[in-house]
């Protein structure tokens, strides 16, 4: 294959651009009652093209070292391919929930497969940038799609309250994170991350670049829903359609987990023992505040919503672990969390089904007697959110405590692992509520039960096969993640930014 | 050149515009009013940008300006469209009033 960098460099974005375009264009061409599943499906195959993308580029990697492009804006290293491979897979599974999902309910179902490309465009590009220019349009291009996607169920009422409420918090965090860039760009004169790591280590007064720091990490801790920063995602999680929540909870916070990693390791990297310690705070209150809420609530969306709380807890406790450790067992752990995660709303989106009539814990009472295999994957997912040995969630656990341990942070991971004591109890609150015989001989009238489609049963085949794949033979997932770590360690290509130079002539 | 305004009256008016944002929305009630105080924050922003590429002589802060406004215009484009359909199926726009979802 013959491409030239910029091309290969933005191939995953490109693929998945023009599908979302073509997607988008065929939709309103359909007639209204007419199946949208042709274009589900073109969907999920432009996804599957764009991961083959990303292996070409590791190949091409492997051979030659870092791709730079786009004026250094753009890096695709290991660390980036680990997280594009991870967005496509999710970006998938989802589509494949989804296919059957609207039939009969929407006719405009074509605009969520295209704003779901979109939207996965998005969070690639904030993976592979190494400017913040570009992870501010990566970052948007995510948001804005996923706002929209929240409140996809038009006329439902709670759908749209999710959608504004995201939206207006969303947006929110966005000036916080930008204020941080102008910041950042204000102590260093510059917003590529390798500038500011080199300028940052001779700054003498770092109070703006503090300032800065502590900006970015508020919106990006909107984001990926950490504590104190958390209010929105209960709300947000509960109103939103079941498969999109599986999305949101997972691709979206996976990149923004990886501009963290970047901006903090590679850009932010002289201030480590300042940040390390902000990190610990809110890996602990994360966990806390999300196991704490899990356990009084009654909904079962609600209830993973703070469970997804936590696990940003447990996420953001690798960051005060030794470098390539600390971005190591994060890139892993996001890997697992997705599987399981991803896995588990697919199958509430089966159980549950369009209208949602199973929402609380009640109703899933007696569930897994009349839908045995939907019940036994739940039953694993769960598990794995556990954090039980040969699932993937063990694993993951395992490295970011161990990671955390070899930091010198003893007191953050007895935090942790008393945490996953406090989760063992409401995840196992539905567990037992969904094998308990229904008070009504007739069985629970509630659950909507939607027939188990081949597009849905290999989503969940294929989260279940991740989950245990994660869990029983980690080594290549690991091995890409510690090349991720290294590449995002590794020494920075620092270019003088013509612009500025010629700017400066002009003005002496 | 004395009568040069100092970086720094530009750096503080943008701070302050930036705090009456986030006040605004943490106290406004209306959705746009919120909504409104999200683009002040924006602006606010901005002006720190242009402030800060004056002082390094670096066009780079003044671009990022082009592509903040460009993102808050299609940022404003699907809110308001957000904002619209919850007026549609809630017939109010006062946020302490959209609160289904409570337990």
């Amino acid at each position: 294959m013959n491409l030239n960098g910029n091309t290969l460099a933005l191939l995953p974005e490109g693929i998945l651009t023009i599908a979302g375009v073509v997607v988008m264009m065929a939709e309103p061409m359909l007639k209204p009652g007419a199946s949208r599943k042709a274009l589900g499906w073109l969907a999920i195959f432009a996804t599957a093209l764009a991961g083959a993308a990303s292996i070409v580029q590791l190949r091409v990697v492997d051979q030659s070292g870092r791709i730079m492009a786009f004026s250094n804006s753009i890096q695709v290293d290991p660390f980036s391919i680990f997280f594009h491979l991870l967005i496509a897979s999710v970006v998938i599974v989802t589509l494949l929930a989804s296919l059957d999902y609207f039939e009969g309910h929407a006719d405009h179902a074509g605009e969520y497969f295209a704003l779901v490309l979109f939207g996965s465009v998005g969070m690639m590009l904030m993976t592979c940038s190494v400017e913040l220019l570009m992870v501010f349009v990566g970052l948007e291009i995510s948001s804005i799609s996923t706002y929209i996607l929240a409140g996809f169920r038009k006329g439902n009422a709670r759908g749209v309250e999710s959608s504004v409420k995201y939206f207006l918090l969303g947006s929110f965090a966005t000036a916080f994170f930008l204020y941080g860039i102008a910041m950042a760009f204000g102590a260093t004169g510059s917003t590529s991350i390798a500038a500011i790591a080199q300028k940052l280590g001779t700054t003498a007064t770092p109070t703006l670049a503090l300032l800065a720091l502590g900006m970015i990490v508020i919106g990006l801790g909107f984001k990926v829903s950490a504590a104190p920063f958390h209010v929105w995602t209960p709300d947000v999680y509960q109103g939103a359609p079941a498969p999109i929540v599986g999305l949101m909870s997972t691709a979206p916070k996976a990149a923004a987990f990886a501009v963290l990693l970047r901006i903090t390791f590679a850009g932010f990297a002289p201030f480590e023992h300042r940040w390390a310690s902000l990190m610990w705070v809110i890996a602990a209150l994360s966990m806390t505040v999300g196991n704490l809420g899990a356990l009084k609530q009654t909904n079962v969306k609600r209830m993973l919503a703070y469970s997804s709380i936590a696990h940003a807890g447990y996420l953001l406790a690798a960051f005060t672990a030794l470098p390539q450790n600390g971005i190591a067992a994060a890139a892993f752990y996001t890997a697992a969390y997705s599987a399981m995660n991803v896995g588990a709303f697919v199958v509430i989106t089966q159980i549950t089904g369009y209208v949602e009539h199973t929402r609380t814990i009640e109703d899933f009472t007696g569930v897994a007697l009349r839908r045995p295999w939907l019940g036994a994957l739940l039953t694993f997912f769960l598990l794995s959110l556990i954090g039980i040995p040969f699932t993937g969630g063990f694993f993951g656990k395992f490295y970011v405590f161990s990671a955390v341990i070899g930091g010198g942070h003893w007191l953050l991971a007895v935090v942790g692992l008393l945490n996953s004591g406090v989760a063992c109890f409401y995840y196992l609150r539905l567990l037992v509520a969904m094998y308990a015989r229904h008070p009504h001989e007739s069985g629970n009238d509630k659950a909507v039960y939607t027939k188990l489609t081949p597009a849905a049963g290999l989503a969940l085949a294929a989260c279940a096969a991740g989950t245990l794949i994660l869990g029983m033979m980690p080594g290549r997932v690991l091995n890409l993640a510690n090349r991720g770590a290294a590449a995002v360690l590794a020494e920075p290509v620092v270019e003088q930014d013509p612009t500025a130079v010629l700017m400066d002539d002009t003005r002496r | 050149m004395s009568t040069e305004v100092p970086i720094a009256a530009y750096l503080i008016l943008a701070a302050i515009l930036f705090s009456i944002g986030v006040g605004a929305f943490l106290i406004k009630r209306n959705v746009i009013s919120i909504f409104m105080s999200i683009e002040l924050m924006l602006n606010a922003v901005n002006l720190t940008f242009v402030a800060f590429a004056h002082k390094w002589g670096a066009v780079s802060g003044q671009i990022f300006v082009f592509f903040v406004m460009v993102v808050a215009a299609a940022e404003a484009a699907v809110g308001l469209a957000i904002i619209i359909a919850i007026f549609r199926t809630r017939k109010t726009l006062n946020v302490d009033q959209i609160n289904l979802m409570q337990n």
